[in-house]
């Protein structure tokens, strides 16, 4: 019973859980909100009633989304405080720091446009109307800079010192947190994977159409700009992934290891990366392989001929290191290991590499295929519409990597996780806590997914007026309209 | 004044932004079963929001994530102190907020009719909460100072259920009720305005019997307090300002009486932020194991840093906050509502 009413245990079931399931939105909301600009700024620009339809479209999509990125948003600020106040008064002066901002600058801003977007289709002037979309999307993007700052802290932390006598973690440079080489690197790596997301999402809506030959010329469209989208962000999640891989070796090589299941220091040939493997449960002995020899090196170092450390190597210079000394007490964790779950990182940065790179190989056989202007047969439509939450899995196993990744610490070499916990919430309440938001969210999200089918489904809305004209043909905008009534 | 005092002050700004703002879209929330006779009533009361809720819970966030950096210790320990109370509000504005986007989604009277209980309770719950959670915090919590540093809340949900912290709750709710229907009077045309104007005028006097007796309750608690003055000037603007809405209502210049009311939650909630000072919890367990804004505050760099953020960034708030009330201005009735949309 004590198991099961673990309130560390339970706080992290919580923790991911909801950190999960807020990131299913938060990438479509980022990709989408990119995509629709674009399309409304075709549209204002060349004034083809088709790009506006399709903005309507997946504009409706990006709402009904969005509603969800804003509310699960709100669950990941404050489980600090109700889950993990120890590690909030603990690094609160620099962790908080990015948040605030987070909120001060970004959060404001994209929460006013996107009202401003909404409803002020007849109210505003054509581009200022068009200004609102790419604010917001500038808001979301800024946004998830700030939220990236705070989570790269967590990974590599810097520009702090430790307050001994205050017994806390203190700012000394907001530079050094804002510019964490693991925050530059995640960044480009998060949006662009966002991006593809977006990419796959009006992909599949568009093919589902064409399957049904519907809206033939606006589909073709919305499908092969989707799948340009898909290509041009995965060449962007490529490069920054590589960048981000070796910035995480030299911050934090721990998880470079645990991502391979690799034991001992390898060096060249030997530090191969493996496709696949399987090994006895705890992971340290194999028993079959396919690997491809240098490839782990230059993952990890850029280079062919690098050496990679191994966890065997890492464990016993990480208890020299932590485990002695004043400090031992938040850093060393109380079964003595530095190692994460191998299984999960093991498997989590195959699946985040393969996804991302299935879906880019389908986007390109789609445009192959769909370049000249015939007939295709069924299959194609459906593996277009399955391709949809490809990139949302990559991102899904990909966080799950991180986070899992750098365990056993909620601050790399200066808390560990379990040092972190709220003192004083008893088990049954995080407990509750996480049976509500289990099925609040789990609830939440048939209602979301249906009304994304249905929406995608109802097709292109018709247009019975031009935006920022006015019904009346006066070329003015018509205040008394409501542009949209809830 | 030392930056500590300056960000008890900037976190005050933020919390009343809140208040006020989110505070008459609450208020609109709860006037749905009373007002809303029909679908169109109801569809026209969300929409006198619709635009601006989004923006106006915003400030809860900023509000949240400000107390982070600036007071790391008061967002630790009140919110791991009021969990389950935080839990519930938490559930009220998921319910809340997918409702308002998800409501007319669908056709049907049973998916509607749902959506419009989420927004009702939605709606009640958290006002209630806060003002229970932010009574307690005057009247004070059973908080100790921890070994390590930090503060422990050692009661239960059970603890903030007592008679002030429940006053406190009714009170925030009629607060916030009265100052939507205010709102909707405001910013509607026809029948509906004078249905909200009528109830505006019942709901107002019993928020001002609930308000006066929960001031000068707060005012009685605080007798010993060095700042009794300013609670009790705080206290006399916020119910002078009540009175004034509640007359300005019943002449029905609208304008005034909604400016009243954002005065009057201002100030109340200025009332409570000096009966804290200097503390942001006071202990009930002994005084001496109150939480002081000094002992809570982050470092001076933290303080600095986040100053020169929020002066340069929440003047640019307001102004584009303000344009955005602006461009939707125009009052809204039931012609508005196209056909279409039933």
């Amino acid at each position: 019973m004590n198991e099961i009413l673990d309130p560390l245990v339970l706080a992290r079931w919580q923790f991911g859980l909801t950190t999960l399931y807020h990131f299913i939105f938060v990438p479509l909301t980022i990709g989408l909100s990119l995509l629709v600009a674009i399309l409304q700024t075709v549209w204002v620009r060349t004034g083809k009633v088709k790009y506006l339809k399709l903005t309507k479209l997946f504009g409706k999509i990006f709402l009904i989304n969005f509603a969800m990125g804003i509310v699960t948003g709100i669950v990941q600020e404050f489980q600090f405080g109700m889950n993990w106040s120890n590690y909030s008064r603990f690094v609160g002066d620099i962790f908080g720091a990015p948040l605030a901002m987070e909120g001060l600058i970004a959060f404001f801003f994209e929460a006013t446009f996107i009202g401003l977007w909404i409803f002020g289709w007849d109210k505003l002037p054509k581009r200022l109307h068009l200004m609102t979309i790419w604010f917001t999307w500038i808001g979301t993007t800024v946004s998830a800079y700030f939220i990236l700052a705070a989570n790269a802290f967590m990974q590599n932390p810097q520009g702090f010192e430790i307050n001994a006598e205050k017994g806390r973690a203190e700012l000394l440079d907001i530079g050094a947190v804002l510019t964490n080489p693991i925050a530059l690197s995640q960044f480009p790596h998060t949006i662009f994977a966002a991006i593809m997301f977006g990419g796959t999402v009006m992909v599949a809506v568009a093919a589902w159409h064409l399957k049904r030959n519907q809206y033939v010329d606006e589909m073709r469209t919305a499908l092969r700009f989707g799948a340009w989208t898909n290509i041009v962000a995965f060449l962007g999640v490529g490069l920054t992934g590589h960048t981000l891989g070796m910035t995480m070796t030299q911050a934090q090589p721990m998880k470079m290891a645990a991502a391979e299941a690799l034991y001992n220091n390898a060096s060249g040939a030997d530090a191969s990366f493996s496709l696949f493997s399987l090994g006895t449960p705890d992971g340290a002995h194999e028993i079959f392989s396919v690997r491809i020899p240098y490839l782990l090196s230059f993952l990890s170092n850029g280079t062919f001929d690098g050496s990679v450390e191994g966890i065997r190597n890492l464990q016993s210079d990480y208890t020299a290191m932590y485990c002695s000394g004043p400090d031992t007490l938040l850093t060393c964790p109380s079964d003595g290991q530095f190692a994460p779950v191998i299984w999960i990182t093991y498997w989590t940065f195959r699946w985040m590499i393969g996804l991302g790179a299935l879906a880019t190989l389908v986007s390109a056989v789609g445009l192959w295929i769909t370049r000249k202007n015939k007939e295709l047969p069924n299959w194609v439509w459906k593996v277009a519409i399955w391709t949809a939450p490809i990139p949302m899995l990559a991102s899904l196993v990909g966080w799950t990597f991180t986070e899992m990744g750098r365990q056993p610490w909620i601050v790399f070499g200066v808390m560990t996780t379990e040092q972190g916990v709220s003192p004083g919430v008893p088990g049954w309440a995080v407990l509750t806590s996480l049976i509500v938001f289990t099925l609040v969210y789990g609830g939440l999200a048939v209602v979301e997914f249906k009304l994304i089918f249905k929406a995608a489904k109802a097709g292109l809305p018709e247009i019975e007026h031009l935006p920022g004209e006015g019904g009346d043909g006066t070329g003015e905008p018509d205040p008394q309209k409501l542009a949209t009534v809830y | 004044m030392d930056l500590t005092t300056v960000w008890f002050l900037i976190v005050g700004v933020l919390l009343i932004g809140y208040f006020v703002l989110d505070g008459f879209d609450f208020g609109v929330g709860i006037s749905l079963p009373f007002l809303g006779k029909d679908d169109t009533d109801r569809r026209v009361l969300i929409n006198t929001i619709g635009p601006v809720w989004d923006l106006n819970e915003t400030w809860l966030i900023v509000a949240g994530a400000s107390l982070f950096a600036a007071f790391p210790e008061w967002y630790a320990t009140m919110f791991s102190g009021f969990y389950l109370a935080l839990l519930l509000i938490l559930v009220a504005l998921i319910f809340r907020g997918v409702s308002f986007e998800y409501r007319h989604q669908n056709k049907g009277q049973k998916w509607t009719r749902w959506f419009d209980q989420f927004i009702f309770w939605g709606s009640v719950l958290p006002p209630v909460l806060w003002g229970v959670a932010f009574a307690n915090l005057v009247q004070g919590v059973p908080i100790r100072p921890m070994d390590g540093g930090g503060w422990i809340y050692e009661g239960t949900l059970l603890t903030l259920l007592n008679p002030y912290g429940l006053l406190g709750g009714i009170c925030m709710l009629l607060l916030v009720f009265n100052h939507g229907l205010v709102f909707v009077s405001l910013k509607t045309i026809g029948d509906i305005r004078d249905r909200a104007q009528a109830l505006a005028k019942k709901v107002g006097i019993a928020t001002i019997v609930v308000g006066a007796a929960f001031l000068v309750w707060t005012i009685i608690m605080r007798l010993e307090s060095e700042s009794l003055l300013l609670i009790v000037i705080c206290a006399a603007v916020a119910a002078v300002a009540l009175i004034g809405a509640w007359i300005a209502n019943a002449v029905r210049r609208e304008g005034w009486a909604f400016a009243g009311n954002a005065v009057a939650i201002a100030f109340a909630l200025l009332a409570i932020f000096m009966a804290l000072f200097p503390n942001l919890m006071h202990s009930s367990l002994d005084p001496a194991y109150s939480m002081s804004i000094e002992g809570a505050a982050s470092s001076q760099k933290t303080l600095e840093l986040m100053t020169w953020v929020a002066v340069f960034t929440l003047p640019l708030v307001l102004a584009y906050q303000a344009w955005t009330y602006w461009i939707f201005r125009k009052r809204l009735s039931r012609e508005m509502i196209p056909a279409a949309a039933h």
